[in-house]
């Protein structure tokens, strides 16, 4: 490859980073269209820039992979985020491919982190990856006709391409869907499609049993003992929803596994797509549905940024006090099902759910709802602060929560039995944590202080002083430790914040429901509890998102899975996987 | 940290759920009857102040909702000293655009003689499985008819009758309304006072 001596700081420099036209003259084009930046690769050059950016000038994270449709042109769009873990803005590159035969060079020997998303852009948009180790579906079953996510795929039921639907008003005949019959006019059938004598080629089973088999074979020592196979899941109590793990044993110890999931899929992506811009707010409250007002403010910041607006003064300082909450409640939880999964039962977890209570009372007095905020709007928030809500939060935060903080600390750090079950297991290494595209406490226990709020800081988290927690080992009781830090560090934000809130409109004016938004693309990404949460919005000019992606911090934080449990036993691989943290809602959007 | 001996974590552990133990029969004591099924104790135990196990005995107990909680949409009619009601709804159909889910289902009225339609629903329906009490019908109302209620015991026996909710099962009388949400109601009630007396004297001129 020939590129020009340039030294890193000259392209560095650059607003956008690092200036790839700059660099790789012959195989990097600008991005002109209007509301889009960054950069287009042709496939065939994708790994080797990727490669370089990589190896050369730091862009160690990839935080997003996902497609885009752009029928009824012959283009289908692979966009890819990519940071440096020491962090600033990142480089959005993208690379360009027919419908009909999408075919994408994988970048997981790179960035195995992007390995679960690019089988979900497989999944839900039919891209195909060469060279991707195993490319099935991953959040719909493997007899699944078509690609949801495709502008052409018409799910069961259709009415409209977008709402609100014509048939609601004013001609308003009620019906309901159900009454409707799946199996007449609704259902297609691929050409030459006849479900009698369809016959799968490979199920999933199957398939995860091949490989954990293949894998075993690669594994096999001198000493030939017998493994077995076992699930974990779906439906069981340490796996925090409706999860599946197929672990390969080998007596005790975990020799590898494979997680299944998807069994809460409802493609809330189509349904967003579907929906105009206001109407999604509420559906993002289902995504993790321990954190809504994060989710709200994910979402809220990517519209703002299309719509161009501000949020007001006063707003600013709300959705930081709710975001700081969130987050409280959201490791609360945490750390007491933790405890749950190594086996103190419910003590410790109710311990924190009485704190998420109080927690909760307050979205319930702001927002109307305890879990299913739909807080946030574009532009600020809902409705000011009732009366009485700030001293309640002041109340909390500076006399009742850090003493409760105190108690869980005085209740488990030391615990001899916590330390034992958690120390030095589930180990991961910094360079595996970044390489695998974890965020959150995961990431930050391995040593990396890679905070979204400090490395590339969104809303008004540049004015407030606080401390990104970081361990240093990498294991369960890390990470536990980190969380209990950060619990610390948001009471000191939600100080801050209570001391410097200012009077003022929480909204400049009420956009109407069916706001047009510019055309182009947003990706707001947001510290949420569990990690980094992006949203990415693509406007075609229209008041509905013409892709609406969320980047889950869960479902990338579970690529980490397989890694951490090898080696481990049975028992330490559900600790491992509660010191995750995931919320199926997110996991399976 | 180093724990001074082995089995001194274990011991502080343990020291913090005795303390949580024994606090719920402390504030037991210390509240006598009135921790349980009175108002003030029911407060106390939702309040940061509250120790040891604060717990609700659902249904005897209930907590109190604040007044911005919404659970289900519902109509409002103002009615005049005869009795007469004035159903708010003009059928313009905001909240059924507006809506996320698409639960609701407008019929606007149309006057029999000329084919014109008029500001009056027809019919109002709601599907109350489907609706998500997301309240963004009733931020978007222009005319403050449709409000979240505070209702949440609404479980009934058989969901394919009861679970589409008509115009019969909607519409409450504004007094309700006053009722739950006092300080919005006072809110909404100033300002449409000054909008009909704007519109008076626009009348007049």
């Amino acid at each position: 490859m020939n590129t020009q001596p340039f030294g890193v700081m000259d392209v560095v420099n650059k607003r956008n980073g690092v200036d790839l036209v700059a660099l790789f003259p012959d195989q990097v084009k600008a991005d002109e269209r209007q509301g889009y930046s960054g950069f287009i690769i042709e496939p065939k050059n994708l790994v080797e820039v990727f490669r370089i950016l990589r190896d050369d000038y730091g862009y160690d994270y990839l935080s997003s992979v996902t497609g885009v449709d752009y029928y009824p042109d012959d283009k289908m769009e692979v966009v890819y985020h990519l940071y440096r873990s020491s962090g600033g803005s990142g480089l959005i590159l993208r690379t360009q491919v027919s419908r009909d035969n999408p075919v994408v060079p994988s970048l997981t020997p790179l960035y195995p982190g992007a390995n679960f998303q690019e089988r979900e852009a497989w999944d839900l948009l039919g891209i195909r990856f060469s060279g991707h180790p195993d490319l099935r579906r991953i959040l719909l079953w493997e007899g699944f006709a078509g690609h949801p996510l495709r502008k052409d795929w018409k799910e069961p039921y259709f009415e409209q391409e977008t709402k609100p639907f014509r048939s609601r008003f004013p001609q308003g005949k009620v019906y309901r869907s159900e009454d409707k019959n799946t199996f007449g006019d609704n259902v297609q059938y691929p050409p030459g499609f006849d479900p009698k004598d369809w016959q799968l080629e490979e199920s999933s089973d199957e398939a995860i049993y091949r490989i954990l088999r293949e894998s075993q074979q690669k594994l096999s020592s001198e000493l030939k003992t017998e493994t077995v196979i076992v699930n974990m899941g779906p439906q069981h109590p340490s796996t925090h929803g409706v999860f599946r793990m197929a672990v390969l044993l080998d007596g005790e110890t975990v020799l590898d596994l494979k997680p299944v999931f998807g069994y809460l899929h409802r493609n809330h992506e189509k349904i967003g797509e579907r929906n105009t811009y206001l109407q999604n707010m509420p559906y993002t409250d289902r995504l993790d549905y321990i954190t809504s007002m994060s989710n709200n403010f994910g979402y809220a910041l990517a519209v703002e940024k299309l719509l161009g607006i501000q949020p007001t003064e006063r707003a600013e300082y709300i959705r930081v006090m709710m975001a700081e909450l969130t987050r409280m409640s959201s490791h609360f939880i945490a750390i007491g099902f933790l405890l749950n999964d190594l086996g103190a039962f419910f003590t410790p977890s109710l311990y924190g759910l009485e704190e998420r209570e109080l927690i909760l009372d307050i979205f319930e007095a702001v927002s109307g709802s305890r879990m299913m905020c739909n807080y946030f709007r574009f532009g600020g928030v809902a409705r000011d602060l009732p009366e009485g809500v700030l001293e309640k939060v002041r109340d909390l935060v500076n006399d009742r929560l850090p003493r409760k903080v105190d108690d869980i600390d005085r209740y488990l750090t030391n615990n001899e039995i916590v330390r034992a079950r958690c120390e030095g297991v589930g180990v991961l290494r910094p360079e595996q944590a970044i390489a695998l595209s974890t965020t959150g406490p995961l990431l930050r226990s391995t040593g990396i202080p890679y905070d979204i709020r400090r490395a590339e800081p969104y809303g008004i988290y540049d004015r407030f002083e606080f401390d990104v927690m970081v361990g240093s080992h990498g294991d369960i009781y890390d990470r536990y430790l980190v969380r209990l830090g950060e619990l610390r560090e948001s009471i000191r934000i939600l100080k801050q914040v209570i001391r410097d809130i200012p009077q003022g409109p929480v909204q400049e004016k009420v956009l109407p429901y069916g706001v047009r938004v510019p055309p182009g693309e947003a990706y707001s990404r947001i510290e949420s509890p569990k990690g980094e949460l992006g949203f990415y919005v693509v406007s075609n000019g229209t008041s509905s998102p013409w892709r609406y992606h969320v980047r889950s911090s869960a479902f990338v934080n579970l690529t980490s899975l397989e890694t951490m449990a090898r080696g481990y036993k049975v028992a330490d691989l559900i600790a491992i996987f509660g010191s995750i943290d995931i919320t199926l809602g997110e996991v399976d959007r | 940290m180093k724990s001074k001996f082995t089995g001194s974590g274990l011991l502080s552990s343990l020291a913090v759920t005795l303390k949580h133990f024994f606090q719920t029969y402390i504030e037991d004591i210390r509240w006598g009857s009135k921790r349980y099924r009175t108002p003030e104790g029911i407060s106390h135990r939702a309040s940061s102040k509250a120790q040891g196990i604060f717990t609700v005995q659902y249904p005897e107990e209930k907590l109190p909702v604040p007044e911005e909680f919404r659970f289900l949409p519902i109509l409002l009619y103002d009615e005049d000293k005869n009795g007469r009601r004035f159903v708010r709804c003009t059928a313009c159909g905001i909240c059924a655009q507006v809506c996320p889910p698409q639960c609701i289902w407008i019929e606007r009225d149309v006057n029999p003689r000329t084919g014109r339609p008029v500001a009056n629903p027809k019919n109002f329906y709601i599907d109350v499985d489907i609706c998500m009490n997301c309240g963004l019908c009733a931020e978007y109302c222009p005319f403050d008819s449709i409000k979240m209620d505070h209702n949440y015991e609404i479980a009934s026996y058989d969901r394919r009758k009861d679970h589409i909710y008509d115009l019969k099962k909607l519409l409450r009388p504004v007094s309700y309304y006053a009722e739950i949400r006092p300080k919005n109601y006072q809110l909404e009630e100033a300002v449409r006072i000054k909008k009909k007396e704007k519109e008076q004297e626009s009348a007049k001129h």
